[in-house]
Parts: structure tokens; sequence; C-alpha cells
């Protein structure tokens, strides 16, 4: 009796340990979600290729792994998937996917379990940190083997990107940007001229206060005040965070000029404030027509075809130069699997990101825009409206900006997102925000 | 085996399948957070010892000294409050009768419900322009605030939410208790002339202690991991001002690829839990009354 009473209170404390460790519960998660989402839509497109007659060896089989696919693409990478298997029988491609928020810690948490997918994509942000924890494989013996190849089909920035001090590790399969968005019909009412592609920082000031002035609810622009469009604005008026040689600039007076740009339209009430939006979101303010002008990504097209207005966009506004987002999806093969797996991973992703069939499968389905320099791919792209002015798109490749990374690139900007959203608040100057910023960002290198 | 003697040897057999996932799920992760939380792991590369590094980095962590504190402020608020309304709801419920019936059924319903459809609802009802709290507020003249995207308003509310969700919890575990406690008792008391007032803190309460401390208990424990309201309602803003610790230590596990030091702070969490139980049932000897 008394023993099992001790079991017993035992275990009741073994609960009290359970219930009182929360990140264990994390961890459990998942592990869990890894097993379900390993299992994912693989199939369809694996299973259509038996027509060939077998060859005398066994298929390899590799593991693809994707975000930007799913949900909305699946369908267009099964199709890449048959003509790929087509041509080449001897390799079959299963896809796994996750949405983004848990990409990269399932593909993280693959690696660690020496489970990685044999091929996988990668954003330029976290590609820097895959290839240099050595999770990457050296792509350099496989292209020179391959007469099949050409370095210079590819958007050249976009294909340096993915290499890293001369050793090309992933291939850029995808890249989308940002542009100057405008409500015709805002314009129009207020009877002030539209934007135009060689617009500059002054004149969309000037713009943005204009339309702000003719009435309460709405405003004349939007733009994120963040990470993502501080990089870039700091570019577009001379500042880069880092100098030729690596030192930090993020506090130099064209990187302080370029946040009090940013601040200022919402400290004069030409951009509203989180409050005013009160969790609503810029694309669904814009849509509601309470924004003459929004900065933002031409995924959103898709998302503003139902807007009950005209709408138009343009090549976005410089000040001392011009410069366009520019987000790129890079897709590298693991160095952990064999080699063999590894050549068949390959010539899947030289397929995937430069043969013309899976080029015009991605443009017809509007699944971002294939890395390649041959114009003639974007025919059908360009010919869809609105916007009427999308050769803009292509245009904005002209002054690309490529997102500033280093290794501990999640926490860079976690504390960039910190203190811009302190200098915004008032609480510190641009200045000093950003030279604390400095001070953190050399803690992380 | 001999032990349990050979006609209980069965319920070892009965308690192995959830034995086993304690055993893997939770027993063998908190023994691998114990040896991370000396190395250095990104998940890509092979763990690094760094000895005490971590918990030497933790120490001058500002960011994880604002969660804790964070954490202490979203405690003071919340246990007091909630607390108070869960036992108020227990002794204006604890009657037979239809109404009394449906209004625990009403109180009960939000803690049934899971977190995320809780937090999203309201995070609607708070929306500083077109939700439903604020408008009700206008009604009266006053103009509510941006609830979630103002400093002074973002942790009260998480708060007032939490309490709200939580309260039909204490409410149920202050009824059990109250029904434990004979009638008798009180009847004695009015014979001996207490008014209810009386009646209620020198009888009732005191009988009450044992569910009381239960009650805290449970409350501290989990209030320290305070985690998935806040990461909806507020994601930690405005400004971190209602940045946790689970939340810390989310961030650094999962996005800052910092596995070992996520691991430290864990453990600093359940030394902060584990103490503050400790002290709640070494002083419960000065109030806690058992036995009717």
């Amino acid at each position: 009796m008394k023993t099992t009473r001790r079991l017993w209170v035992l275990l009741s404390v073994l609960v009290l340990v359970a219930a009182a460790c929360s990140t264990d519960d994390t961890t459990d998660t998942t592990t869990t979600q890894t097993a379900t989402t390993t299992e994912a839509p693989g199939g369809a497109g694996t299973e259509t290729t038996t027509t060939e007659p077998p060859p005398s060896e066994e298929p390899t089989t590799i593991r693809y792994f994707t975000f930007s696919a799913a949900p909305d693409n699946l369908d267009a990478l099964d199709a890449m998937i048959v003509a790929f298997e087509a041509e080449n029988p001897d390799v079959k491609v299963e896809v796994e996917t996750a949405p983004f928020d848990n990409y990269f810690t399932l593909l993280q948490t693959q690696v660690a379990g020496n489970d990685a997918p044999d091929a996988f994509e990668l954003n330029f942000e976290n590609f820097v940190t895959f290839a240099t924890k050595g999770t990457l494989a050296d792509l350099g013996p496989f292209t020179s083997a391959d007469t099949g190849f050409d370095g210079e089909a590819y958007y050249q920035p976009a294909f340096d990107a993915f290499a890293v001090g001369g050793t090309q590790y992933g291939l850029p399969a995808s890249y989308s940007t940002v542009m100057l968005f405008y409500n015709q019909d805002i314009f129009d009412a207020a009877g002030i001229d539209y934007p135009t592609d060689d617009w500059t920082w002054a004149e969309e000031r000037a713009t943005a206060e204009a339309i702000a002035a003719t009435g309460d609810n709405v405003w004349g622009f939007f733009a994120g005040v963040h990470y993502w469009e501080f990089y870039k604005a700091a570019w577009q008026n001379g500042c880069e965070f880092f100098g030729a040689d690596g030192s930090v600039q993020v506090n130099e007076p064209g990187c302080v000029e370029a946040l009090q740009f940013m601040i200022d339209y919402v400290n004069d009430g030409v951009q509203p404030t989180a409050a005013e939006m009160g969790g609503v979101s810029d694309g669904d303010m814009f849509l509601n027509g309470e924004l003459g002008m929004i900065t933002t990504g031409i995924w959103m097209f898709s998302g503003f075809e139902g807007a009950d207005f005209t709408w138009d966009v343009v090549v976005e506004p410089g000040n001392t130069r011009g410069g366009s987002h520019f987000f790129a999806n890079g897709v590298a093969v693991s160095a952990a699997s064999d080699a063999d797996k590894q050549e068949a991973a390959y010539r899947w992703l030289r397929f995937f990101t430069s043969s013309d069939e899976a080029a015009k499968i991605r443009v017809a389905a509007s699944w971002e825009l294939p890395t390649l320099t041959d114009a003639s791919l974007y025919d059908g792209y360009l010919a869809i409206e609105p916007p009427a002015n999308r050769e803009a798109v292509l245009a904005s490749l002209e002054n690309v900006v490529v997102p500033p990374v280093i290794e501990r690139q999640a926490e860079m900007q976690d504390a960039l997102n910190g203190l811009i959203e302190r200098a915004l608040s008032g609480e510190m100057t641009a200045q000093e925000a950003l030279d604390q910023a400095k001070a953190e960002i050399e803690a992380l290198l | 085996m001999i032990w349990l003697g050979s006609d209980r040897r069965w319920w070892i057999v009965f308690v192995a399948p959830s034995l086993t996932m304690l055993l893997v799920f939770t027993v063998a992760p908190i023994a691998a957070a114990a040896v991370l939380s000396f190395y250095r792991w990104d998940l890509l590369t092979s763990p690094e010892y760094v000895g005490l590094g971590n918990f030497i980095e933790l120490a001058g962590d500002d960011g994880f000294r604002a969660a804790l504190v964070h954490t202490l402020t979203f405690i003071a608020g919340y246990v007091p409050s909630v607390m108070v309304i869960g036992l108020v709801l227990a002794l204006l419920l604890n009657r037979r009768s239809r109404l009394s019936g449906v209004s625990r059924v009403v109180f009960f319903m939000p803690v049934v419900a899971a977190w995320v459809a809780v937090a999203l609802m309201w995070k609607w009802m708070l929306n500083s322009r077109f939700g439903v709290v604020n408008w009700v507020l206008s009604l009266v003249g006053v103009e509510g605030p941006a609830w979630l995207f103002e400093r002074g308003w973002a942790m009260a509310s998480v708060i007032g939410v939490s309490v709200w969700k939580d309260a039909g919890f204490v409410m149920i575990l202050f009824l059990a208790g109250l029904a434990a406690i004979p009638a008798e008792h009180r009847e004695a008391a009015f014979v001996d002339g207490a008014n209810p007032w009386q009646a209620f803190w020198r009888v009732t309460f005191p009988l009450l202690t044992p569910v009381v401390l239960l009650v805290l208990i449970i409350l501290m424990i989990n209030s320290f991991q305070v985690f998935e309201q806040v990461w909806i309602l507020t994601e930690g803003g405005p400004l971190g001002s209602t940045t946790v610790v689970v939340e810390r230590i989310v961030k650094n596990a999962f996005s800052f690829g910092r596995m070992g030091y996520a691991a430290a702070m864990s453990w600093v969490l359940f030394a902060f839990i584990f103490s503050v139980t400790v002290l709640q049932t070494r002083f419960q000897k000065r109030w806690v009354h058992y036995g009717a």
C-alpha cells in the first residue's frame, strides 16, 4: 500500500513537471508536424510516369521540399514534374510542402534529424545561413559535367546571389518584386497627375500630402515601417547596411535620413498609424479606397483584381538612385544525400529553374516569375490586366536591391524591427535607434 | 513486481500506454533540454559545448529580463482578478436552480473553447475601428483606445481576455470546494448570531482554503507559461510591451536557431515555477485549514 502511494506521488510529480515545462510541448508538436507534412500532397505527379518501359535499374526517387508551391501552385508544380519525369524516366520526384511560416523550422529539424530532403527551396535570406553551415552541396561538379547547362540563361544578379565565396550552392528559381500601386479613382477625383516610372521621393511625398488633404478617411500613402522597407529606402538614398569591408554603416546619414523619411509619412498624418489601421491590413485599406498609394509586392496583383476602382503600378521612386526589391527564391541540393540522389536532384532543379517548359507553366500560373533572361517567356504575363503598366515589373529589374544578409539573419531583423518601432513611436530619434542598431548588429556578426 | 502484490500487478499494464507517452514525449525532452542548455546548437551543425555560457548570456539579456517583468506583470494582474471573479461567480451560483445551472454552463464555455478561437474573437471585438467593445463605449460617450496597439492598454487587454476565458474554470473548482463544506457549519454560525458577511469570512472561506491553494498553484504554473493569447492578440507588441518568457523561448528556438539558449531559458522558467510552487506549499500552514 505504502509503495503504491509512493508511486502515485512520483507520477503526480512527473505530471506537474510536465505541466511546468512548456518548450517540450512545442518540440513535440514540431515532430508530429514533420511526420504529417512529409506525407502531404506528394503523389499526383509521381504516379503518372509509368508509361516508359522500365529501365534495368530502379528509378532514383528524390524528395523535393517547397514552400512557394503550396497551396495555390501545386498543380503547376505537378505539371512540371510530369514534364521532367517524361524526359528523365530514371528519376522520380516526391513533393513535400509546408507553409512558409513553418517551413524553415521543419527544414532545420529534418537536417538535424539526418532526414533532409534531397532538394529544397530556400529564400535568399535563409540561403546564406544554410550555405555557410555546410548543409548544401556544391553544384560546380554537376554544372561542369552537364553540357546542357547554361549559367548565362539566368538573370545574373539572381544567379550570383546563390553563390557564396565563388561556390554555386543554389540555382535561382523565381522572384518577386515590390511596386508603387495607386488608386486611379482617388487621383482622378482630386485632379492629381498619376505617378510615373521615373518619379522620385519628393514627388511621391508631395502627391501623398495632396491626397491626404482631400478627406478625413483617405491617406496618401502606405509603406510598411520595418526592416524590408527600410533597407530598400536606405539603398534608394545611397546608404547600405554594410560597407565593402563588411563594416556596419546602418547609422550613416543616408540611412538615418531614409528612416526619418519613412517615419515622417506616419507622423505627418499622410500614412495611417497602426492604431488608425486598427488591425486592418494595408492591402484591405487599399481595397477599401482609403489609400491613394501603397508600396507592396506583385503578389498582390491577384488580390487587387476584384477592386471596385481602377488601379495601376509604377516602378518605385528612389531618391539619389533607383532601387526595387528583388525577393529571390532559389533551390539547392542537400549535402547529406547520396551521390546518385544528388545527381538526380541536380537534374530536377536544372529543369525546374531553367527549362522552357517549366518557365511557361510558371508564368501561366502566375507563380512568381522565372529568373530567366529570355524575354519571350513573359509575353503571356504582360498581356494580363490589371495592371495596365505590367511592363513596370520588368523595368524594376534595372535597379534591384537584395536584402542585407548575415548568418544570424532572423536576430538582426528582429533587433532592427524593434528599434525602427521605437523610432516610429518617438521614443528614440532615428539617429539614436540606428546608432543602437549598429551596436546590436555588430554583436551579432 | 513482487512488491506490487499479485492482485495489483495489472495496473501497470493499464498505465503503461500513458506512461510510455509521458516518458517519450515529456521526460525524454526534459532530459534533452537539460543537456542542450549547456550547448550551442543551431540544428544545422553539430552541437558545441559551451558550459554555462548560455546561462551567463541569459543573465545579461535585457530582452529576457523585460519578458520576465512582463510575465510577472501579467501574473500580478491576472491571478488575483481571475480568483476573485471565479470565487464571486461560485458564491452566486452555489444554489440549485435552473438559472444557476444554465449560468454555470455559460460561464464555463470559454474554458472549453480553444485559445486560438477565443483570442481571434477578442482581437476583433477589441478592434479600434470596427470592434464591438469601442462601439458600446461610444454609446455612453467614451472614445475607446486602440486596445491592442497602445502600450498602456495592450497588457491590460491580454489580462482581461485571459480572465474572461479562465474565470469559469476557477468557478468550477470553487463550486466543488463549496459543495464539500457541510451546511451545518454555516447554520451553526447563524444560530450564534453571525451575519452572512461574518459567516463567509469566519466559516466558509477558511474551509475553502485548501481549494484556494490548489487554484493558486494551478494558476501560477499556467500563467508563468502565458503564450497563446499574447502571440495572437499582440505578438509581443506594441514596442515589445507584451513580450513574455515563453515567447522568447519560441523565438530563440525556432526563429533564431538557438536551441541551447532556448533550453537554458526553459530551465530558468522552470526554476521560477518550481520555487514559487515550493514557497506556496511551504507557507500554506499559515493560512490553509484542512478538515471541515
